[in-house]
C-alpha cells in the first residue's frame, strides 16, 4: 500500500538522521542500509538493527514546523516529532528489507518484536504506519496495547496514525480508554474524533461512574469520544457536568453537547450562551480543554 | 571501596543477595548468559531467558542500585544438542547487540566435543564481527589443555587477546593465559574453583595487571560477595589498594568497557534508587512492603572473608 511512497521517505528520515548524525555514523547506517536491501532471509537486519545506538548514539530530534509538516505530508499522520536518532536508524533500515513477499516481509519484521527491548519496541511501534503490509501487524500492535512500559505504550497510541487505520473496534477502544487510565492525554491520538463509536461513550460513561462513586474526578477530555453519541443515559452525565463547580467541566459539556444531535443536548447547550458563542466563533474547543488537562 | 562482580548469576539468586551485594560495595554486575542446571529442550527458553537477562534481571538489579550488564551466548553444554544449537545461533545476532550487552560470552569447553568447538567458533566469528568482547569458560576437566585450546582457537579466528577474558582459571594456568596478553579471570566458588586465600597467594606472585576476580555465584552453593571478601582478605595480607582496586574492579571495567556498553559513569552519576518503580506491572516488592527510595550507602561487614 505504501511501497510506492517508500523512497521518498526514507529519503526525507535520511536527510533528518543526516542534520543530526556524525559522519561516521551516516557511513555506518549507509553501508548498513546498503546490506538490508539485498538481503534475502533478513539476517542482515538483525545485528544493525539492535546495534544502531552504539553506532549512531540516541539524541532527541529537534524538527522545524516545515519538516513536521512534510512529515505529514509524507504520510498523513506521521508524527516524528520526539524521535531519536537511534530510532531514525532502525526505521530506515526497516525501511530498506525487500518487501516484495509479504510472508517473508512480515516473518522478519515480528521476529524482532519478538525479541525486542525497550528502545526497540519504541522504535518499531512507532515505524508501523510506514511499513508495507500494515495489515501484517495489526495483532502485534493489539498486543503491544497491552504493554506496562510507557513509553512502548505511547509509541503505539499517541503521534501514530496506525492504531486508527488498523484496529477493529474493540482493541481501539481499549486503547483510548487505557489512554485515560494512565493519565496520558487523548489529544495525542490520531483519529480519536473520527473513531468514536457508542460502546466507547458507553465504557467511558462507565468509567466516569465508576471514578465518581469512589469520589474521584476524571479528566474533561474524556467526554469527547462521548459527544456525539449522547442519548438519554449519557445525558445525565452532561447534566451533571453543567452542575459542577468546575468551569472546565461546564466547557467540556458544552463542547460533548455541540457535537451531538440529541435534541436534548442541543437545548441544554443553548441554556448556555456564551459558552455556545465561544464554540461557534472557535475560542473554545478541545484543544483548549487539553491544555488545561496538562496543565492541570 | 568499590567493587564489580564481573560474573554472577543473578537470576538464580534471592533480593537478599542483591542487598548484601549492594552493602558490601558492589556497584556493578555482568550476568553471563549459562546453562540453568537442566538443559533446555526448545528455542524459545533461550530467548526468554536472554529476554530476561536484558529486561527483569537488569531492573531488579537497579532497585537495589547495582547496574547490571550481561553477556549472551549458548553455552558449551547445551551446544551439544546439535538441532537446538543451530536454532540458538539463529537467534544470537537478534541479541547481541542490545543495550547493555558487554560480550559473547560465557562460551567454549565443557566436554571438548566436536559439536563444542563447531559452536565456540561460530560464536568467535560473532563477536568479531560485532566487534565484542568474549567470556571465555574454561572446562572443569583436562583444564589446563581445555584452556589453551580455548586461547589457541581464539588466535586462530584473529581474535584480538585483549578482547577476550579467560575465566574460571587456577595456579597452573595463570602463566599461560597472561603470557598470551588474554584477560585472566578467577572465580572464587567455595571447595571447586578457587579459594580466596589461594587468590591472594596468586596476586603476590603475578600482580594485578589483567587478573580479575569474581563470584560466578549461581544456583550451586556460591558466596555472591567473593569479590568483596576477597578483597578485604586481600587488604589483611599486605596486597595494596592500587592492586585491590585493580582486580576486583579496574580491570573489569577495561576489559568488558571494550564493548563501549559499561562505563564509570553509568553508577557513579545516580546513586539514589526507587524501589516503587514497577516493570511489565511487577515490582519486586510484596504486599505491605515499604519501597527504600533515595540515596544508598555501603556498610562492607562480613561473616568470614575466607572462602576455602
Amino acid at each position: 500500500m505504501y511501497s510506492n511512497i517508500l523512497p521518498t521517505t526514507i529519503a526525507f528520515l535520511e536527510q533528518l538522521f543526516n542534520r543530526q548524525a556524525t559522519p561516521e555514523a551516516a557511513k555506518w547506517l549507509k553501508e548498513k542500509k546498503d546490506l538490508v536491501k539485498s538481503s534475502e532471509t533478513g539476517k542482515e537486519l538483525y545485528l544493525p538493527f539492535s546495534a544502531a545506538p552504539r553506532y549512531v548514539g540516541k539524541s532527541t530530534l529537534s524538527l522545524t514546523q516545515k519538516e513536521l509538516e512534510q512529515a505529514n505530508q509524507l504520510r498523513k499522520g506521521f508524527t516524528p516529532r520526539h524521535w531519536t536518532t537511534d530510532q531514525l536508524a532502525r526505521t530506515i533500515l526497516l525501511l530498506s528489507l525487500p518487501h516484495e513477499n509479504a510472508d517473508n516481509y512480515s516473518k522478519t519484521i515480528l521476529k524482532l518484536f519478538g525479541t525486542a527491548d525497550m528502545g526497540e519496541l519504541v522504535a518499531l511501534y512507532a515505524a508501523l504506519p510506514l511499513l508495507p503490509h500494515p495489515e501484517k501487524f495489526v495483532a502485534q500492535a493489539t498486543e503491544g496495547i497491552r504493554t506496562n512500559m510507557g513509553n512502548v505504550y505511547e509509541a503505539i497510541a499517541l503521534n501514530n496514525p496506525y492504531p486508527s487505520e488498523n484496529f477493529t473496534e474493540a482493541a481501539w477502544n481499549q486503547m483510548v480508554l487505557k489512554t485515560i487510565f494512565t493519565g496520558k492525554s487523548l489529544q495525542k491520538i490520531y483519529g480519536l474524533d473520527e473513531r468514536t463509536n457508542s460502546d466507547l461513550a458507553r465504557m467511558l460513561s462507565d468509567y466516569a461512574h465508576e471514578r465518581w462513586a469512589a469520589g474521584r474526578t476524571v479528566t474533561p477530555e474524556l467526554w469527547r469520544p462521548v459527544g456525539p453519541h449522547i442519548n438519554q443515559t449519557i445525558i445525565r452525565d452532561i447534566k451533571k457536568l453543567f452542575a459542577s463547580q468546575n468551569e472546565t467541566e461546564h466547557e467540556a459539556a458544552a463542547l460533548a453537547c455541540a457535537q451531538s444531535g440529541y435534541p436534548e443536548a442541543q437545548a441544554l447547550l443553548n441554556q448556555h450562551p456564551l459558552l455556545k458563542l465561544k464554540i461557534s466563533e472557535g475560542q473554545l474547543n478541545w484543544s483548549h480543554i487539553s491544555q488545561k488537562a496538562i496543565t492541570a | 571501596m568499590r567493587f564489580i562482580d564481573p560474573h554472577i548469576h543473578m537470576t538464580s539468586r534471592t533480593t537478599d543477595d542483591y542487598a548484601a551485594m549492594q552493602k558490601a560495595g558492589i556497584v556493578a554486575i555482568i550476568e553471563p548468559a549459562f546453562w540453568l542446571g537442566q538443559p533446555r529442550t526448545e528455542l524459545g527458553s533461550f530467548k526468554d531467558y536472554y529476554s530476561s537477562l536484558i529486561g527483569w534481571e537488569r531492573f531488579r538489579a537497579s532497585q537495589f542500585g547495582i547496574k547490571h550488564y550481561c553477556t549472551i551466548g549458548l553455552n558449551s553444554k547445551e551446544a551439544n544438542n546439535e538441532a537446538l544449537a543451530e536454532e540458538v545461533m539463529e537467534l544470537l545476532p537478534l541479541f547481541i547487540c542490545k543495550e547493555g550487552v558487554v560480550g559473547v560470552g560465557e562460551i567454549g569447553y565443557d566436554d571438548q566435543t566436536a559439536a563444542e568447538d563447531k559452536y565456540y567458533r561460530l560464536q568467535l566469528d560473532l563477536a568479531k564481527e560485532a566487534n565484542l568482547p568474549v567470556q571465555i569458560h574454561t572446562p572443569h576437566r583436562d583444564k589446563k589443555a581445555g584452556t589453551i585450546r580455548s586461547m589457541e582457537v581464539a588466535l586462530e579466528h584473529k581474535l584480538n587477546p585483549h578482547m577476550v577474558i579467560v575465566d574460571h582459571n587456577n595456579e597452573e594456568t595463570v602463566r599461560d593465559v597472561l603470557e598470551r596478553g588474554f584477560w585472566a579471570a578467577f572465580t572464587i566458588y567455595p571447595n571447586t574453583k578457587m579459594g580466596n586465600e589461594r587468590m591472594v597467594e596468586i596476586v603476590k606472585q603475578y600482580g594485578s595487571e589483567r587478573i580479575i576476580v569474581n563470584s560466578a555465584a549461581d544456583w550451586g552453593i556460591s558466596d555472591p560477595l567473593a569479590v568483596p571478601k576477597t578483597a578485604s582478605l586481600m587488604l589483611e595480607q599486605g596486597i595494596s589498594i592500587d592492586d585491590i582496586h585493580k582486580v576486583c574492579y579496574q580491570n573489569a571495567l577495561d576489559s568488558f568497557g571494550q564493548s563501549g556498553q559499561m562505563k564509570e559513569s553509568d553508577w557513579m552519576d545516580n546513586t539514589s534508587i526507587d524501589q516503587s518503580q514497577k516493570l511489565f506491572n511487577n515490582s519486586i516488592l510484596r504486599g505491605g512492603q515499604l519501597p527504600t527510595i533515595g540515596e544508598i550507602r555501603t556498610n562492607p561487614i562480613f561473616d568470614s572473608n575466607i572462602i576455602r
